[in-house]
Order: structure tokens, then C-alpha cells, then sequence
């Protein structure tokens, strides 16, 4: 009876030309979804619909207003933001912001709403008018004031009165994905407009709308840069590998033809490109290439051993038919489990890599062998020789099996040496330092975290219990506690509470006697005060984003900078603890905000991705023992699966200490990856034990002479692939990269020294009776 | 003989019949602004001769999350020949604002002039009229949208003729002249040709961008010449807030003085 793996390599010699035909229709029709490829560039991306952090966020921004915003910081030369130049240039700034598409409010310290009393009139206008015009005195008067503000000092105005900002809030229509490119257009442009204009001033744009963009650029980058440099690589390696330039080409077609299906299908489906996604390229790259090189390393052996072409292919498919199915398979199992991720962009790279995975898989056995067959293919002459000889093998499995005990301790204590850096580890998801630093973005931010204000914002939403509640004294009064505790904590460079306003309006409705500079003490007067302060705000400048709409509740802003997203969770754990301690029961709540979304990310996609991990675990475990059809090799096989990936956490944990999101899509991602050079290497073990009845020291051996070379060269592809995945310049898949190589370099130590030792501790049993399989033994 | 009994279409009728001139005159107008003005000088004729006006009036706002909050406002509108109106409101909810009242004399030139009383602090407060952009008690009308508006303070362009919900429409634009302190680059306000009655106003931020409607409802005829709205909805399109403002009564000619429209009258208003 023929096996299907041999009818299958008759087949695609045969019917050679409509499979190759077939499979170009197929990556024309799929490629073609190229074309509808979206990009999504929004730093909520990152989170599901029913993230409890994003769910808050939302309830916060439906009760008050958006938080989009521009930021621009302005650094005179000169040091000193109080010179007629400076404030004209920030009114001019100002005045422009109000016009940016979206814009819907600007706060500068010169359309600040300074509040005085005359005669017995409250004046509410802009701290600055006609700026050129000013005295000397009014420049100081100014200065005293905007320098004292609570409302201005740490937030628009730097403690030094040297740099100064200009707060653009945007609202952006619902469900527009070209808006943020639209308005952070438009801040560049104003930036370099002013630039221009004003030479004596550094003018830096910041911004939640420029994380969006950025987030984009770094897609866009990852994709044309990083891909080309891995096509690169790959040509490299395939050269040494196969040493025919043709065998190049088709391996080549091979992974580009994958990489268009798995994209263009991505169109087709509507997947959208975001900077994880943006990766899947560079990863089907480096995953497809595996099943080329096996199909024809062994069909260009066997030509070497003079079978013709024709034969060469069909044995080839024979042999490698299995194999291939099984890493590809397990390989998307892995990448799938990544829907399981809270955050959508792993879930959409991980769809992404597996209709990849599974497209290279089809290409691999069928239009590969079907443009070989066709081709005048020729083998080198000798070998290749990108790993050392099969006589170094043979000697390093001689050696394991000499001294099986001190190399079982060996590994145990490396593993548990390694292993034990994950303590270390610290999750940390700093959305700013996801770029590095040569964007423009990350030096803006940077630049304003040292000398003006932080990008972290811990917003409170308070409620007061009743409609108007806001105005009760109580009420504000707990706000002021609250604003002044977390006033005294480290890394918190600015409070934003409206009670900053009343103690202002108090001030100024007693003649401005400072002894007034205090909450007033009733409710209705409270309630007036505000009503005659709001009437005199012009147009935008409303309390809508602090006070909600009946006035039970207001907002307070806390403004960290300099604190690790630890540190952040931290704070704002304490800082419901104050409010449980403090504050009626009405006003506890948790804080919320972008900050607070991205400082749980690690954490809520941790825990998302725990249980699927070890499901997907489950998974190949049972693939394992199928293809094995072993229960104790596919349960030995667990062992060098995974603790490579605790090693590579381990290391990780020594040598840097810090990761996020990366971390938590890890075990799932390498899993499928590392599960290939074992399933490799347990195949040919038991071949060896079960068809030619060998002895574990013999079956080892073998296995060394016939897949280390291969498991070798698959693992310095991979290694080399996501050593370019590691040169992003996005964090989280840098930082992927890096830790997706470290886990596969580890994977093939444990393959080398762990596993054989394992097989002979634990295989101790006589070979069994030969299968009835019809494989022949695979010698090459 | 229905036609007799129905004495408002009699009324407007006769109306017809004697301003047709005008009309004509209107349809004649040379330039787009020389028309755009003509409608609104026609609806300001219209309306005039009032007198004085008190209406009681109910606040909604809403936001995105379809939470409520309201604000009951009475409303006393005197009507001056030669100057803007004078207007006092004062209001009765939310409770820590009751017996709260806004005086503002309406200039055909200059700044309009404004005054809060403060019933908690028993005193008067002037308030910076330049700024009738702001929002108007947080809600989505500002007190540019909702005071007397004096045709002075918007030059015009009448833009085309269209139909709205079954209304014959002049749409015209305005442009505020004091564009520095309106938070408006321009107002497209369309007018049903029968009465001259505001339909529907889009309001267009600073950048140009359309940022409010406004859409009347409920018109009512009172003392058989003046249409007033019984509702008035105005949607926020960028912030997806919007505020209601429903009219339960308009009493014309009570007699109102200047005598009710001082400072000392903040005071006693209830």
C-alpha cells in the first residue's frame, strides 16, 4: 500500500504545471488583499471592549470630555518665558491652536482665566492680552501670577517660569482612522511654522494624538525597514545552505508568496496593520524558510546519492511530508493562541502568522516541488557547510552519553539557575518608552518630562452623591485633602481640581484679602460663585471637563512624571486607599486614564494569556503523542518545550529586568517555534529505537548524526530572524525579538544536552517490536 | 366657509396681500448680502412692537452617557425702540441657584451690559458680556445663542432657497462682526419664507468646522402676530452633548417697565 506522503510526491511531479498554476492564481487572489490593508493607529488598540481599565476610561470621557490631546512645550532660548517676545509668541501659538482641525479647546498661560476683582466687580479674562505691549511691571505682575497659580505652575508653566506649554484638547469623530494623521499633520506643521517665526524659541509637539501617530510610524518603519533587512538575511543564509542559486530563488518565491497570502488574506478578513501585526512579515519569513531548506536539502542529498530529480522530489516529500505538517501545525497552534490576549493587536498577529504558517505549509509541499520539478535543479557538489561536520556531532553525542549524570545535574541547575530570574522581572509598560528615542514623539516627551510636566495622568472621578453635591463644602473640602496628599507625593508634578477656582473666587469676592484664599463655607454661595465664574468664561474655556453636567461630580487630574508604571499602580493604590479612609463612600472610585489602562496592560494580558499558554501546551503535548505515538516521549517533550521560555524570562529578568506586553504573548509564541527541533530530534530517536531496534545510547547517536545539523541551522535562522525583529524600534517587539531569541537558543541547548540525557534516564525500557508503520528509516 | 372662520390664515392672508411689495422687493434684492439682510430686517419687523414678554422656561442637558440635568429659568424680555432689548432671568432649580438672576441690557453698538445677582452674598456682580461665548450655565447654548440678537451685530448673505421638514427655506449666512469675542466663524440659519421663523441654525466653529445645530419646534402664534418656539434642541456635534429648552408660556404685554429692569429689580425678582 502506498503511504499518502508518496502518492503525494508522484502527484506533484504529474500534475507539476496546473499546481503551479493553481497556486499563482491562489497568491494573486489572496495577495490582492494587500490592497485593503488598514492601518490602526490609536493607543487603544491595545485594549479589548471589555477591559475593565477602558471600560472606566470611557465612562470617565462620556461624563466630561474627551482626552485627546496636543501638547506643545515652548523653550525660549533665553531661559525666561516672561519677555514680551515669549508671551507673544505663545498668544500667537494660542490663537493658531484654536484653529487645528478637531481642536475644541486651548489653554496656554495667556488665554488663562485669571480672575480680579475692581471696584466691586469680579473680572474674569485672559492673563495676558497684547503681550508686546506690556510694561515691565505688568511682565512681572504677570510672572508673580502664573508662578504661584496652582492651576498653571507644573502643568503649563515650569517652576522656574523657563518653559511653558500649550494643552490642546481634540475631539476626534467616532471611528476615523485618518483623523489623528489629520491633526498631528497640522501640529507639525504649526511647530515648524512657528519654529520659523520665532528662531529664539525650541518648540517641541507631544500629546496623546502624537502616540497615535507614532504608533504608525513605527509600524510603517518596522515593515520598510525591517523586512527588507530579514529578506536580506534569509538570502544569506539560504546561500550557504543550499548553495544553487535557483534552490534560492524558489525558497525565496516560497516565503514571499506566504508572507503575500498571509497579508492579503489579513486585508481580505479586514485585519488591521498595527505595530504588532506589523511584525507578522518578518515572522512568516522566518518561519517559512524552514520548510523550503528541509524539502530541499534532502531532495538535493539524494540527488547527490544519484537519484535523478523526479525520484529526489517524491523522496523528499516522503520523508519530510510528516515533519513539515506537524512543526507547521504546532506553529499555528502556538500563534493562535494568541486570540486569547486581551490586547487586539496580538490577536491580530497571531491570525496573521498562522495563515501564514499554514500558506507556507501548502507552498512548501505543492508548488515548491512542482517548480522543481520542472527546473533544471541542480545540487552542489559537496555539502554545505554552515554547521560544523557530522563528526563533531557524532562526538557530542558521544560525549553526552560518557557523561549523562554530570550533564543532567548540569542542565538542572542551569535550568533552575535561570529560571530563577524571573523574580527580577518588573512589568512595566511605559507607553512613551515604547519608542525609542529617535522619534520625534519620545524626544518631545522626554524633553517636557524634565522641564515642564509629566504625560502620566491618574484621573479621579469623584462623585458627591446628589445633584449640585459639588458645591457642598464637605465635598470640597475632602477634594482639597486629597488634592494636597497627593500634592506631597513623590513623582506627582501637578493637581488639576477645580477647588483651585473657588478658593480663587473666594479670594476675590472679599477684596481680595488673603485670609480668604480658602473653600467658602456654604453651599449655596459655593453654587453662585461658580455660576457667576462660569458666566464669565468665554467661548471653550467652560468647566464641562472638570464638573459634569448636574454637578454631583468633578474630575481631578493627577500629572505624575519621572515614576515607573509600578510606581504609578502604586500611587493610585494608595490613593484609593485615602479616599477609603478619608472620604465618604460616595467618592471612592478607582483612578483612571490612559495611564492607568497601560499600567495594568502587562498584567490583564498575563493573566489572559496564562491559562491559553498552557491549553496551547495541552495542545501540542497531544500532537506530540500522536506523531510519537508515545505517551512518554510526548510527556518528556514538555520539558525541553518549556522551560526554555522560563529560561529566556530568567535571563531576561538578570540582564534587563523590565518588559512588558512582550512578555505575556511569549510562551505561546516560542512554544510552537522551540516544539520543531523536538519534534525533530524525537522522530529520528524513534526511528531508531522502534524500526532498526537500536539502544537509547544508539538511538541518540543517530539522531545527532541525521537532525543536528538541520535543528542547527533552522535555530540560527530563527535566531538571526528575530535578532532583526530585536531592532525595532517599538518596545514591545524589540523586546519580543529579543526574548523570542534567547527562548530558541535555549531550546536548542536543552535539545543537544537536556533531552538526550532525559531519554536515557527515563527510556530505559527495551526497544519495542518494530512498527508496522511503512516510513522507511530515514538514513540521510 | 371654513376659510372665514380660519382667522390666523386670514391674518396671513391679508399680511401677504399687503407687504406682496416687499416681498417682491426681497426677491429683486441685487447682491446676496443686500438679501440676506432684507430677511432679516423683514423678521425683525415682524416681531416688533411686542412690547414686553415673560415665559417660563425648562433647562435639559445631556451628555454623551444620556445623563440629565435640569435648570428652570423665568425668562422677562422688555422691549426697547432704538437700542437693544433688556432682559432679566432668574432662576428657580437646581436649588443652590434659586432666586439667581441675570440682568443684561442688549447695545445695537458696544458691548451688551451684564449684571448676576447673587442671593448668598445678597450682592450685585457685573459680568464680562464680551465673553456671550461661553457656555451659558453648562449648557450647550451660549448667551450669544439665546440672548436678543440686534442685527447690527452680524453682517449677511443669503445663501439659497430650500426646503426644510416641509417649510419653503431662505438659507442665509451670519457673520459676526465682533469675531474676536464670538466663539462662531459663521451661523447658516434657515428661515421658512411663510413667517420668517427660524427653523434651523448651524453653527460653525472658529476653524470652521460645523460645531452646534439648533432646531426649533412647537412654533406657536401668540396675540396674533408673534411666533415664538415651544422647543428648542441644540446639538453639540463634536462634543455629543446636547441641552433642550422647553417654553411652557409666553405672556405678552404684562406691563413690564424699566423700573423691572434695574439692579434693584435683581433683587426682588423671584
Amino acid at each position: 500500500m502506498k503511504t499518502f506522503e508518496a502518492r503525494l510526491g508522484r502527484f506533484v511531479i504529474k500534475y507539476s504545471i496546473p499546481l503551479i498554476l493553481l497556486s499563482l492564481l491562489v497568491v494573486a487572489g489572496t495577495g490582492y488583499g494587500t490592497r485593503f490593508l488598514t492601518f490602526s493607529s490609536n493607543s487603544r488598540m491595545f485594549f479589548s471592549e471589555d477591559n475593565p481599565e477602558l471600560q472606566a476610561f470611557n465612562a470617565l470621557e462620556q461624563t466630561y470630555t474627551k482626552f485627546e490631546n496636543v501638547f506643545f512645550t515652548i523653550a525660549p532660548k533665553s531661559k525666561n518665558v516672561f519677555t514680551r517676545d515669549v508671551l507673544g509668541a505663545v498668544q500667537d501659538l494660542t490663537e493658531k491652536s484654536w484653529k487645528m482641525p478637531y481642536s475644541s479647546r486651548v489653554d496656554s498661560i495667556t488665554n488663562y482665566q485669571h480672575t480680579k476683582v475692581e471696584g466691586d466687580d469680579l473680572i474674569v479674562e485672559d492673563l495676558v492680552e497684547n503681550a508686546e505691549q506690556l510694561t515691565d511691571e505688568q511682565l512681572q505682575e504677570v510672572r508673580d501670577i502664573a508662578l504661584n497659580e496652582p492651576l498653571l505652575k507644573g502643568r503649563l508653566i515650569s517652576l522656574s517660569g523657563h518653559v511653558t506649554g500649550v494643552n490642546v484638547n481634540v475631539i476626534k469623530p467616532d471611528e476615523n482612522g485618518k483623523v489623528s494623521d489629520t491633526i498631528s499633520e497640522a501640529a507639525y506643521a504649526l511647530q515648524a511654522e512657528m519654529q520659523r517665526k520665532y528662531p529664539q524659541l525650541d518648540i517641541y509637539v507631544t500629546g496623546v494624538v502624537m502616540i497615535d501617530t507614532t504608533f504608525e510610524q513605527a509600524t510603517e518603519e518596522d515593515i520598510t525597514l525591517l523586512v527588507p533587512i530579514m529578506c536580506g538575511l534569509l538570502l544569506l543564509i539560504l546561500a550557504i545552505c543550499l548553495r544553487s542559486a535557483l534552490g534560492m530563488g524558489l525558497t525565496f518565491l516560497v516565503i514571499v508568496f506566504s508572507t503575500l497570502t498571509g497579508l492579503g488574506l489579513a486585508g481580505w478578513l479586514g485585519i488591521p496593520m498595527n505595530p504588532a501585526s506589523a511584525n507578522a512579515p518578518t515572522i512568516i519569513l522566518t518561519l517559512a524558510v524552514a520548510d523550503s531548506v528541509h524539502i530541499l536539502t534532502t531532495m538535493f542529498h539524494q540527488m547527490r546519492n544519484g537519484l535523478d530529480r523526479h525520484q529526489a522530489i517524491e523522496h523528499s516529500i516522503r520523508i519530510n511530508f510528516q515533519p513539515v505538517l506537524v512543526t507547521s501545525l504546532t506553529t499555528a497552534v502556538g500563534f493562535l493562541t494568541m486570540n486569547f490576549s486581551d490586547a487586539p493587536p496580538f490577536r491580530d498577529l497571531g491570525n496573521v502568522v498562522a495563515m501564514g504558517i499554514i500558506a507556507a505549509f501548502f507552498y512548501s509541499v505543492l508548488l515548491l516541488p512542482a517548480l522543481a520539478a520542472i527546473l533544471p535543479l541542480k545540487a552542489a557538489k559537496s555539502s554545505p557547510s554552515i554547521s560544523p561536520s557530522s563528526y563533531i556531532y557524532e562526538r557530542l553525542a558521544d560525549f553526552i552519553v560518557r557523561r549523562r549524570t554530570a550533564i543532567f545535574w548540569t542542565m538542572i541547575i542551569m535550568i533552575i539557575g535561570a529560571t530563577t530570574g524571573i523574580s527580577r522581572i518588573q512589568l512595566d509598560d511605559d507607553f512613551v518608552k515604547f519608542f525609542s528615542p529617535h522619534f520625534d514623539f519620545r524626544r518631545a516627551t522626554d524633553f517636557t518630562a524634565e522641564n515642564l510636566t509629566g504625560m502620566y495622568m491618574i484621573d479621579w472621578d469623584l462623585n458627591s452623591g446628589g445633584e449640585g453635591g459639588v458645591n457642598e463644602p464637605e465635598y470640597q473640602h475632602t477634594i482639597e485633602a486629597f488634592a494636597d496628599w497627593f500634592r506631597r507625593q513623590k513623582y506627582v508634578c501637578h493637581v488639576y481640581t477645580f477647588t483651585d477656582i473657588m478658593k480663587q473666587i473666594n479670594r476675590n469676592m472679599h477684596d481680595n484679602d488673603p485670609v480668604y484664599y480658602r473653600l467658602p463655607e456654604e453651599r449655596n454661595l459655593a453654587a453662585q460663585y461658580l455660576l457667576l465664574y462660569e458666566m464669565n468664561l468665554p467661548f471653550g474655556l467652560d468647566l464641562n471637563d472638570r464638573i459634569n453636567i448636574d454637578k454631583s461630580a468633578s474630575r481631578m487630574t493627577v500629572s505624575l512624571v519621572g515614576a515607573s508604571t509600578r510606581e504609578m499602580r502604586e500611587l493610585e493604590v494608595a490613593g484609593r486607599g485615602w479616599l477609603k479612609e478619608n472620604a465618604p463612600p460616595s467618592m471612592y472610585t478607582q483612578g483612571s486614564g490612559v495611564t492607568m489602562m497601560f499600567a495594568h496592560l502587562s498584567e490583564r494580558n498575563i493573566k489572559s494569556m496564562l491559562s491559553s499558554s498552557l491549553f496551547a501546551l495541552g495542545l501540542i503535548s497531544i500532537i506530540m503523542v500522536i506523531v510519537l505515538r508515545s505517551v512518554k516521549l510526548g510527556l518528556l517533550s514538555l520539558i525541553p518545550n518549556i522551560a526554555p521560555a522560563f529560561m529566556g524570562f530568567g535571563v531576561w529578568g538578570y540582564a534587563v529586568g523590565q518588559v512588558g506586553l512582550a512578555v505575556s504573548v511569549l510562551i505561546a509564541m516560542t512554544m510552537g517555534i522551540v516544539v520543531d527541533d523536538t519534534v525533530h530530534f524525537l522522530s529520528k530517536y524513534q526511528r531508531g529505537r522502534t524500526e532498526q531496534a537500536m539502544s537509547p545510547e544508539d538511538a541518540i547517536r543517530f539522531a545527532f548524526r541525521t537532525v543536528a545539523a538541520p535543528m542547527w541551522i533552522s535555530t540560527v535562522t530563527l535566531v538571526g530572524g528575530f535578532i532583526v525583529l530585536a531592532c525595532s524600534g517599538f518596545q514591545i517587539n524589540a523586546h519580543m525579538g529579543s526574548m523570542t531569541a534567547i527562548t530558541i537558543s535555549f531550546a536548542l541547548l536543552l535539545d543537544f544536552f537536556f533531552l538526550p540525557v532525559l531519554l536515557l534516564q527515563f527510556d530505559r525500557s527495551a526497544p519495542s517490536a518494530p512498527s508496522i508503520s511503512s516510513v522507511p528509516a530515514q538514513t540521510d | 366657509m371654513k376659510f372665514f372662520t380660519d382667522w390666523p390664515g386670514v391674518v396671513v392672508l391679508l399680511l401677504g396681500i399687503f407687504f406682496s411689495p416687499l416681498c417682491e422687493k426681497i426677491s429683486r434684492a441685487e447682491t446676496p448680502e443686500e438679501k440676506g439682510l432684507a430677511i432679516i430686517m423683514e423678521a425683525e419687523r415682524r416681531d416688533q412692537g411686542f412690547g414686553d414678554l415673560v415665559t417660563d422656561m425648562v433647562m435639559i442637558l445631556r451628555n454623551r452617557n444620556g445623563q440629565e440635568s435640569r435648570r428652570e429659568v423665568t425668562n422677562k424680555v422688555l422691549e426697547k425702540k432704538g437700542d437693544g432689548d433688556k432682559s432679566l432671568s432668574v432662576f428657580h432649580t437646581p436649588r443652590d441657584i434659586r432666586g439667581t438672576a441675570l440682568l443684561t441690557f442688549s447695545h445695537k453698538s458696544g458691548d451688551d451690559e451684564q449684571w448676576l445677582y447673587l442671593p448668598a452674598l445678597k450682592r450685585v456682580k457685573r459680568i464680562n458680556s464680551r465673553n456671550k461665548s461661553g457656555s451659558f450655565v453648562g449648557s450647550e447654548f451660549s448667551y450669544e445663542d439665546i440672548s436678543s440678537q440686534e442685527i447690527e451685530e452680524y453682517t449677511y448673505k443669503y445663501l439659497r432657497d430650500e426646503e426644510l421638514d416641509g417649510h419653503a427655506c431662505t438659507v442665509s449666512e451670519y457673520y459676526p462682526v465682533d469675531a474676536e469675542n464670538s466663539g462662531y466663524s459663521r451661523q447658516m440659519v434657515w428661515r421658512d419664507k411663510d413667517e420668517y421663523r427660524i427653523q434651523k441654525v448651524d453653527f460653525y466653529d472658529r476653524k470652521n468646522s460645523l460645531l452646534k445645530t439648533l432646531t426649533m419646534k412647537g412654533y406657536k402664534q401668540y396675540e396674533g402676530k408673534y411666533w415664538r418656539a415651544g422647543e428648542m434642541h441644540m446639538m453639540n456635534h463634536q462634543s455629543g452633548k446636547s441641552t433642550v429648552l422647553l417654553y411652557s408660556t409666553y405672556r405678552f404685554h404684562t406691563g413690564l417697565t424699566d423700573n423691572d429692569f434695574n439692579k434693584n429689580s435683581l433683587k426682588r425678582a423671584r
